[in-house]
């Protein structure tokens, strides 16, 4: 009975105005929520004691690695949605994705380039081909395909599922290169510079990690129910400017 | 099937097929990077399998777009869509035919630019046949590409775009089981195993995903 009722609210967010007035609804606190805790986050992480060995540049961690935790992140919720799409075609799936493929390239482009301005101090160079970077690299190359291939069709619930297919494959094959990346580093690289979270993690350090990854989570939520919103109200706008020109056709 | 299989390659070996230009793209590819790296045998030498493979990937790719598109411009995709056998199936058949027109040739001219890489006979075997063990998996990875990008217009760059990440597991592990083919203490099988495993799997997921995209694009 609870499970019936649990799915008859899931499709009644298939109606879009049900969907913006949940939004309407829970965005303020959403977002009021996320900005307490980004900014006791920030705090925590500039007033910790740097790393004896690392110094200030430690602090570099507390945006990267829960940018880089986002960027898998992303890509689960769009393969749920793409799941919700080809399965039940839940319009609001197909808005889901799409909304959330560039928050999904803009966290991995964060965690790239924190990685990037950490790794000159610690590792002396900008960038190594090294498993991790190479596979979350991939990643980034992924969401700009989807990008714009979802920005070549014109038809968006055909944008939708063709590249909900891709989606779902991507998923599938990206463990596949995260494990061959692995394998290829240990082959041609086998003394690793990589130590990226230390040896042990200091309670003194990880506090504001976990601080900051839940607040990043929910900076990702606050702005991909905005980005949805502002899909299905573009949409809504295309569908009234249709409409707006057939009725002045006929005026004339 | 049968009868499509025929189809396909009489089609894209006859004239307007195109199969030829891939092997055409591939051997200027593999001429070109001498002319970009220098003319020194020994770097050749030890950069030879990697250099073979990309050409062969890249050349792949080069054909994938056709795969689809050209059935959907003369209406024979919608008679596929329709008829009995599972669309799986003949999206696999298809895969097949594509091989066979397109890669096959690149495989086999994989051991002539060997020659102009100055790789040793090892190396070319071995090129040769982590080339023809691995190559399907190129083609039905992008069989769902074109299926993608099949109602687009000018889809060419984009499959190229989408599959070639995707692809990144299949010259992994053909360049590496090249290379441990050649030197003596990385042992050749785990890596071939590993790429075989790779094809095989992707003979499954390829024809399901492409099935899936045509299905939803051929509206």
């Amino acid at each position: 009975m609870t499970e019936s009722l649990a799915i008859r609210k899931f499709s009644d967010l298939a109606n879009p105005t049900c969907f913006l007035a949940l939004a309407e609804r829970v965005l303020p606190w959403l977002a009021a929520l996320c900005c307490v805790l980004l900014a006791v986050g920030l705090f925590l992480s500039f007033t910790t004691e740097g790393d004896y060995q690392q110094g200030d540049t430690v602090r570099i961690m507390y945006i990267h690695v829960p940018a880089a935790w986002l960027s898998m992140m992303c890509y689960s919720v769009m393969a749920l949605s793409a799941i919700g799409t080809l399965v039940w075609r839940h319009p609001l799936a197909d808005v889901s994705h799409k909304a959330a493929a560039p928050l999904g390239a803009a966290f991995t482009l964060i965690a790239l380039v924190t990685g990037s301005l950490w790794g000159k101090p610690m590792w002396g160079t900008w960038w190594v081909w090294d498993a991790r970077l190479t596979s979350v690299f991939i990643l980034f190359l992924m969401y700009l395909g989807l990008i714009a291939l979802n920005r070549s069709m014109d038809d968006p619930s055909r944008a939708a599922r063709v590249s909900a297919v891709l989606i779902l494959v991507g998923f599938v094959n990206i463990p596949i290169i995260k494990f061959s990346v692995d394998w290829w580093n240990t082959l041609h690289q086998p003394a690793s510079v990589i130590r990226l979270d230390g040896p042990t993690i200091d309670p003194e350090f990880l506090w504001p990690l976990l601080i900051m990854a839940v607040a990043f989570t929910l900076l990702f939520f606050c702005l991909h129910i905005m980005a949805m919103r502002n899909e299905i109200w573009r949409r809504r706008v295309a569908t009234q400017r249709r409409l707006a020109a057939r009725m002045a056709g006929r005026g004339d | 099937m049968t009868a499509l299989l025929l189809r396909d390659l009489k089609l894209s070996i006859r004239a307007g097929g195109g199969a030829l230009i891939g092997i055409l793209f591939f051997l200027t590819v593999v001429a070109v990077i001498p002319f970009g790296v220098g003319p020194d045998l020994n770097l050749l030498a030890r950069i030879g399998p990697a250099i073979v493979w990309i050409g062969a990937l890249l050349a792949a790719l080069l054909g994938l777009d056709r795969m689809f598109q050209t059935d959907r411009d003369d209406g024979s995709l919608d008679l596929l869509l329709m008829q009995e056998p599972p669309l799986v199936l003949t999206v696999l058949v298809k895969c097949l035919a594509h091989w066979i027109a397109n890669v096959l040739p690149l495989v086999i001219a994989s051991p002539l630019l060997g020659l102009f890489m100055n790789m040793n006979e090892v190396a070319i075997g071995a090129a040769m046949l982590t080339l023809f063990v691995g190559s399907p998996a190129l083609t039905l990875i992008g069989a769902v590409g074109a299926a993608v990008a099949v109602t687009l217009p000018r889809g060419g760059l984009l499959v190229s775009i989408l599959v070639l990440p995707l692809c990144i597991p299949v010259l992994i592990f053909g360049v590496s089981a090249t290379y441990a083919a050649v030197e003596d203490p990385a042992p050749f099988l785990p890596p071939f195993l590993i790429l075989t495993a790779i094809t095989m799997f992707f003979a499954v997921l390829g024809p399901v995903g492409a099935a899936l995209a045509l299905r939803n694009a051929g509206d």
